[in-house]
């Protein structure tokens, strides 16, 4: 846990450093394709960051200068399969961002969305010596949770408080200045496989990038396509991708459950292909222009010519008629939709008193999913966009970037985690000398 | 279901009307144009030398040293390397010289014609010589302060100035020295004007008008001094013969019969007024006096000729003997 501490406040000093110069990447590796976007932000008001909770850092103007978007390769269910051809991916995405914006990018956060994350929620107690709560109080609280045991091989993604509560007094948002005994915390872990974050670590390294922070994709894609009265009143978002399906539970502007399904849109390109005997390619292709969920009588009059080159003359000139496409794809949404359903039963979404669900991701552009979404999921089913954000190009507006447009949110106004607060540890002077040492190896 | 397999190109081609007339997503209609396959594409990922070579290019600091420092040094080591060497540094000196010379050369810029103003011909004679230049020559190698110092070096020039109009024409404005006094000197008779400069010899000119005359060690010094007295002295007219500077000091005048008035140093002009006074009242200089002395203000001397001085002794003694006479007897 204490190596997890030290790195994951090294990639925030990373972050910091990369916003005083002002430029830093974000990058959506995803199973279909890889995004990269280059935010370049506003020198005038960089401020230190205030401490606490809420927004940890000033940086409120940013601007993309860059965007990219490449095919993804060497990626499986959102996790890194063959490292040497995604690396080639985050090259060609990095470098064509880099030309775009016409400046070098040095720091690059990254969001993942395999790695099979699991949702915990931790809760932490400690009476209070002095009467008022303090920063260190804080530090300690969240030190004090019980950490479960998170199996073998995992690593902690996320670990950010959710509520504070003192004494009888519960929803505080920010606990310091206020007087009681006893002070608790509800605190959300997200931990994933610790493979996936070495392998990424390893590709982004060998692209010559740091990796200045890592977020879930389902976090940062709710954090763009959920509106602000729907992340405080709480909502489900669930993001469509290639390998996976992510789903997330804002409440109270805090994510309190993240889980994936490890189905996505290419499954249902699979499907096509292995239904119809047509390559990926082709089905991919039929797929996104004439797919959809739910027939009609007209889609039966409709005739879909399946190309291929086997040399085979019945073979190569074979159609079908959408109502025929669209019976091979609805199964599979369907078995997604309904995967996702009893992931959030398991999570107790159904308690929850705001039942709103946010469809985004690239494959929630099936034309007629969200009928079919509001029939399994619930009546408050929507289509999300990511939020607009300056200098986003119209090309990657659409719902498949709500991970990346979030990642770049994510980056402006950091959500306080677990290591943000200054352990009472760090404070000892020993500690003080090698923190000295460090920050003189890092900038000089 | 229909298998998937069927091929139905034949029907579907002899009934269009069945065909669809919209696709989805706002595809054009599928049997008209059918979705063809694309060609593997090729891997667009750049190499890792290619990516770090372009992101070294877009670093600020090395874009900047390669597109200013390296012209710049390029530039300088050869322009160092070049001009490293004498001979090539003369020859393009020279060069320069050459299409220099031949732009002062043209004969937009060439002087053909001296034109002296302002001076009678003796004079301009004197400037011509004085210049001595070699026409026609450039107006670049023409000095025109040195010119104008040689010529203002000429006692007879009080003032030169001299301009290149167009033309090829100098002209040469002179403004020269006006004689006020003749200034006998021991060596020669010579002119010198109103500041005491030497003009000319008095041999040299022809004089318009009558000039008075001076002599003595640095007469020359105190023109408008002798000026004034000359003036004062108009009413001498033609008995005048001029005035002597004495010991530096100041003046005499002396007349036509060889006679002097010798006036003091502190304010002569009234003194010489004085005696002229004296003259008008008494006569003196009609009698035989040789020098009227009015060096002590307080005293006038008067220096009778041999014969007066003679002629007042027997009057004297005449008188003497007439009252020395009428004593005794």
């Amino acid at each position: 846990m204490n190596m997890l501490y030290q790195a994951q406040r090294g990639m925030r000093a990373k972050r910091q450093e990369a916003m005083r110069r002002g430029v830093i990447a974000v990058l959506d590796i995803g199973t279909h394709k890889l995004s990269c976007l280059i935010l370049k932000f506003d020198q005038t008001n960089v401020s230190a960051p205030a401490e606490g909770i809420g927004a940890m850092a000033g940086q409120a103007n940013f601007r993309i200068i860059g965007a990219n978007t490449t095919r993804s390769r060497g990626v499986r269910f959102g996790e890194i399969d063959s490292v040497q051809e995604t690396e080639r991916a985050i090259r060609t995405v990095v470098q064509a961002a880099q030309k775009m914006a016409q400046i070098r990018v040095d720091h690059v956060i990254v969001a993942l969305a395999g790695g099979r994350p699991r949702s915990y929620g931790l809760d932490g107690e400690m009476t209070l010596t002095a009467g008022t709560v303090g920063d260190l109080d804080v530090a300690q609280v969240l030190s004090a949770c019980d950490v479960p045991d998170l199996g073998h091989g995992r690593e902690v993604l996320h670990a950010q408080p959710v509520n504070f509560s003192l004494d009888h007094r519960t929803g505080l948002a920010d606990p310091r200045g206020h007087v009681g005994n006893r002070l608790s915390v509800d605190m959300h872990l997200l931990t994933i496989e610790a493979h996936a974050i070495e392998t990424l670590l390893h590709c982004v390294k060998r692209c010559d990038l740091e990796l200045a922070g890592l977020a879930s994709a389902p976090y940062v894609s709710a954090v763009s396509s959920l509106v602000e009265d729907e992340q405080e009143l709480g909502a489900a978002c669930i993001d469509m991708g290639g390998g996976t399906t992510s789903l997330s539970i804002f409440m109270k502007k805090h994510m309190i459950y993240a889980d994936t399904v490890r189905m996505g849109g290419d499954h249902v390109t699979g499907d096509i292909s292995q239904g119809l005997h047509i390559p990926m390619a082709h089905a991919e292709k039929i797929k996104t222009r004439f797919g959809g969920v739910i027939a009609t009588g007209m889609d039966d009059r409709e005739i879909i010519e399946l190309e291929s080159e086997t040399g085979d003359w019945h073979h190569d000139r074979r159609t079908v008629t959408r109502a025929e496409l669209i019976g091979v794809m609805r199964p599979r949404v369907e078995e997604i939709l309904e995967e996702v359903q009893a992931r959030l039963a398991a999570a107790g979404f159904d308690h929850l008193p705001s039942q709103r669900i946010v469809l985004t991701g690239g494959a929630s552009q099936i034309p007629g999913l969200d009928g079919l979404a509001s029939r399994i999921l619930g009546n408050q089913v929507r289509l999300g966009r990511p939020l607009r954000v300056q200098g986003l190009p119209q090309s990657t507006c659409g719902p498949a970037f709500s991970a990346c447009v979030g990642l770049a949110l994510f980056a402006a106004y950091p959500q306080d985690e677990w290591w943000d607060f200054e352990n009472s540890a760090d404070r000892l002077p020993a500690r003080s000398l090698k923190r000295a040492v460090r920050w003189f190896r890092d900038n000089w | 279901m229909r298998p998937l397999t069927a091929s139905r190109s034949g029907p579907r081609l002899s009934t269009p009307a069945l065909m669809a007339q919209r696709g989805p997503l706002s595809a054009p209609a599928p049997t008209a144009q059918p979705v063809a396959l694309s060609e593997p594409s090729r891997d667009p990922a750049p190499s890792i030398w290619s990516y770090r070579v372009q992101r070294l290019w877009l670093t600020p600091l090395f874009r900047k040293l390669l597109r200013v420092g390296l012209p710049t040094f390029v530039i300088a080591f050869c322009g160092l390397a070049y001009f490293g060497d004498e001979g090539r540094r003369a020859a393009i000196w020279d060069a320069g010289m050459e299409i220099r010379r031949e732009i002062e050369n043209r004969p937009e810029f060439r002087v053909n014609v001296i034109g002296v103003e302002g001076a009678s011909d003796p004079v301009i004679a004197e400037i011509r010589a004085a210049l001595a230049l070699d026409l026609p020559m450039s107006s670049f190698d023409l000095d025109l302060t040195d010119l104008r110092a040689r010529v203002e070096a000429l006692p007879a020039v009080a003032a030169a100035e001299l301009r290149i109009q167009t033309g090829g024409y100098l002209a040469v404005r002179i403004t020269e020295r006006v004689p006020a006094l003749i200034w006998q000197t021991r060596d020669d008779i010579v002119l010198i004007d109103a500041e005491g400069h030497f003009v000319a010899a008095l041999a040299d000119r022809q004089l318009e008008a009558p000039l008075p005359a001076v002599a003595g060690e640095g007469a020359d010094g105190v023109v408008d001094e002798a000026l004034a007295l000359y003036a004062a002295a108009a009413p001498l007219g033609e008995a005048l013969r001029g005035f002597v500077r004495v010991g530096e000091r100041r003046w005499d005048v002396v007349l036509n019969d060889g006679r002097r008035i010798l006036l003091p140093a502190d304010r002569p002009v009234q003194a010489l007024d004085r005696a002229l006074a004296l003259d008008d009242v008494t006569d003196i200089l009609a009698r035989d006096v040789l020098r009227i002395d009015l060096r002590n203000p307080d005293r006038l001397t008067v220096q009778l000729t041999d014969p007066a001085l003679e002629e007042l002794r027997r009057l004297r003694a005449l008188e003497r003997d007439t009252q020395t006479g009428e004593r005794s007897g």
